[in-house]
């Protein structure tokens, strides 16, 4: 590659913390997981390190837990390591199902769970599931640690709450029974190795037909994957009926900000957000009753 | 200037000791040392041709810093078999026509190899599809590197075991 930077390679976390805070506030220094990002940006010139920290050493990073009903996943947990782990396919079958139809491969094999999040694509496939999941994060930095909700995680477009010295050690949530279902679906020109033209994330819980919670995630159809905060609102505490589905999905699509890109235009992807919001929010209600 | 240091790297079973950048990619590294095999292709991770295998799993080389290959143990499609004894992938691509320009093909069978060694030796059309969803290929519409595979799989399975 034509671009110039060093490489650190540390050997625990905390001597990648100690690089990454002697670095401060310097935004050139950046840790460097799978790469799968990162190294397309760097060959591409729109990013300029002057340095990486490899956290590859770190192998306590990895792995997928359920300890006192949380599930634990470490930042550095691949994207194929979801797809191997039997502690998901019945705890998290959203994050699961959006595993499965992410890139190819190669970079699943690669791709880690906290770049995924950290790169702060709209279009990060694994967002929406860990959103209506209600995944928090923790940030670690040499002089401590901090955990925040996911949803209060992105502040704008490719723009996040983590500081230049902090890295995503660990994504966290509530491992949850039978009484809860989620769902993802992406919509993209193939199942592999594309990009997410709308990827939709749905959880809803149920007590005595009735919502007991619900959460809607949008990918790829606003600056950040967001919630759809006034369409949940619009479902808890009720009994699901195919009009009040229908009406919590229009909601979602009118609360999208789609952009017309070479993949679609605006117009088309929020009409698929109201159409895929309202067949998971069925299924979903269906697979609960 | 990229620093540069020593790397020893284990590649089809033959020891290496290079000098290697900074910002040296395996692929880089791989095709200064000979090993042509390995494709360049897209190099963004989309499609596939530069896929060799770190340990058992296959990664995209033009998005591995070499510096950053903690066993040192790489394997090729050369290194997979030799010409005296192939692997069953190698044999099943040739027998079933699944090679056509060949561009893709190393790429493709270090796939193949990683889903038999991690995921599953008894492969449905799902999980190829799933496995090879980084590989692509322009000539054979992967119906017949489907029927390879498969075929491969089989062989492995009766061997007991991918070597």
């Amino acid at each position: 590659m034509y671009a110039n930077f060093d490489l650190h390679l540390p050997k625990d976390l905390s001597a990648a913390l100690a690089i990454l805070g002697d670095a401060g506030d310097d935004a050139k220094v950046m840790p460097l997981a799978g790469g799968t990002n990162l190294i397309v940006d760097i060959r591409a010139r729109s990013l300029t390190p002057a340095a990486l920290v490899g956290i590859g050493d770190i192998s306590h990073l990895r792995g997928i837990d359920v300890t006192n009903g949380q599930v634990v996943m470490g930042g550095k947990t691949t994207v194929s390591d979801i797809l191997r782990s039997p502690e998901l396919t019945d705890r998290a079958s959203s994050l699961v199902d959006s595993a499965r139809v992410f890139g190819g491969q190669m970079v699943r094999n690669t791709a880690t769970v906290a770049g995924n999040i950290c790169y702060a694509s709209p279009a990060a496939d694994l967002v929406p599931p860990l959103l209506v999941l209600d995944a928090e994060v923790t940030l670690e930095r040499r002089e401590g640690e901090r955990t925040l909700p996911l949803s209060e995680f992105y502040l704008d477009y490719k723009r996040t709450a983590r500081r230049p010295d902090e890295l995503l050690t660990r994504i966290t949530w509530p491992a949850r029974s039978s009484d809860s279902v989620d769902l993802f679906y992406k919509l993209a020109r193939r199942k592999g190795d594309a990009i997410t033209i709308a990827g939709i994330a749905v959880a809803l819980g149920v007590a005595d037909g009735k919502c007991t919670r619900a959460r809607i995630a949008l990918g790829a159809v606003a600056p950040i994957v967001m919630r759809a905060l006034e369409a949940e609102r619009m479902l808890e505490g009720e009994t699901l009926t195919p009009e009040l589905i229908e009406a919590a999905a229009h909601q979602a699509a009118q609360a999208a900000s789609p952009v017309d890109d070479l993949r679609a235009s605006g117009k088309y992807r929020r009409h698929c957000v109201q159409v895929l919001t309202s067949r998971l929010l069925t299924q979903a209600w269906r697979r609960l009753s | 200037m990229n620093k540069t240091k020593q790397i020893t790297l284990l590649i089809n079973g033959r020891t290496h000791r290079a000098a290697v950048p900074a910002n040296e990619t395996l692929l880089e590294t791989l095709r200064g040392l000979g090993y042509f095999e390995v494709k360049s292709g897209c190099e963004k991770g989309d499609c596939g041709a530069c896929a060799v295998l770190v340990d058992d799993e296959a990664v995209d080389s033009c998005l591995t810093l070499t510096w950053t290959v903690k066993t040192q143990r790489v394997t090729t499609v050369s290194g997979l078999g030799t010409i005296e004894d192939p692997h069953p992938l190698h044999t099943a691509f040739i027998e079933r026509g699944a090679a056509q320009c060949g561009f893709c093909t190393p790429g493709l069978i270090i796939a193949a190899e990683s889903m038999l060694r991690n995921d599953t030796r008894d492969p449905s059309l799902d999980d190829m599809r799933l496995a090879l969803s980084g590989n692509l290929c322009r000539c054979t519409g992967y119906t017949k590197v489907f029927d390879a595979v498969t075929a491969a799989a089989r062989v492995v399975r009766e061997e007991g075991g991918p070597k």
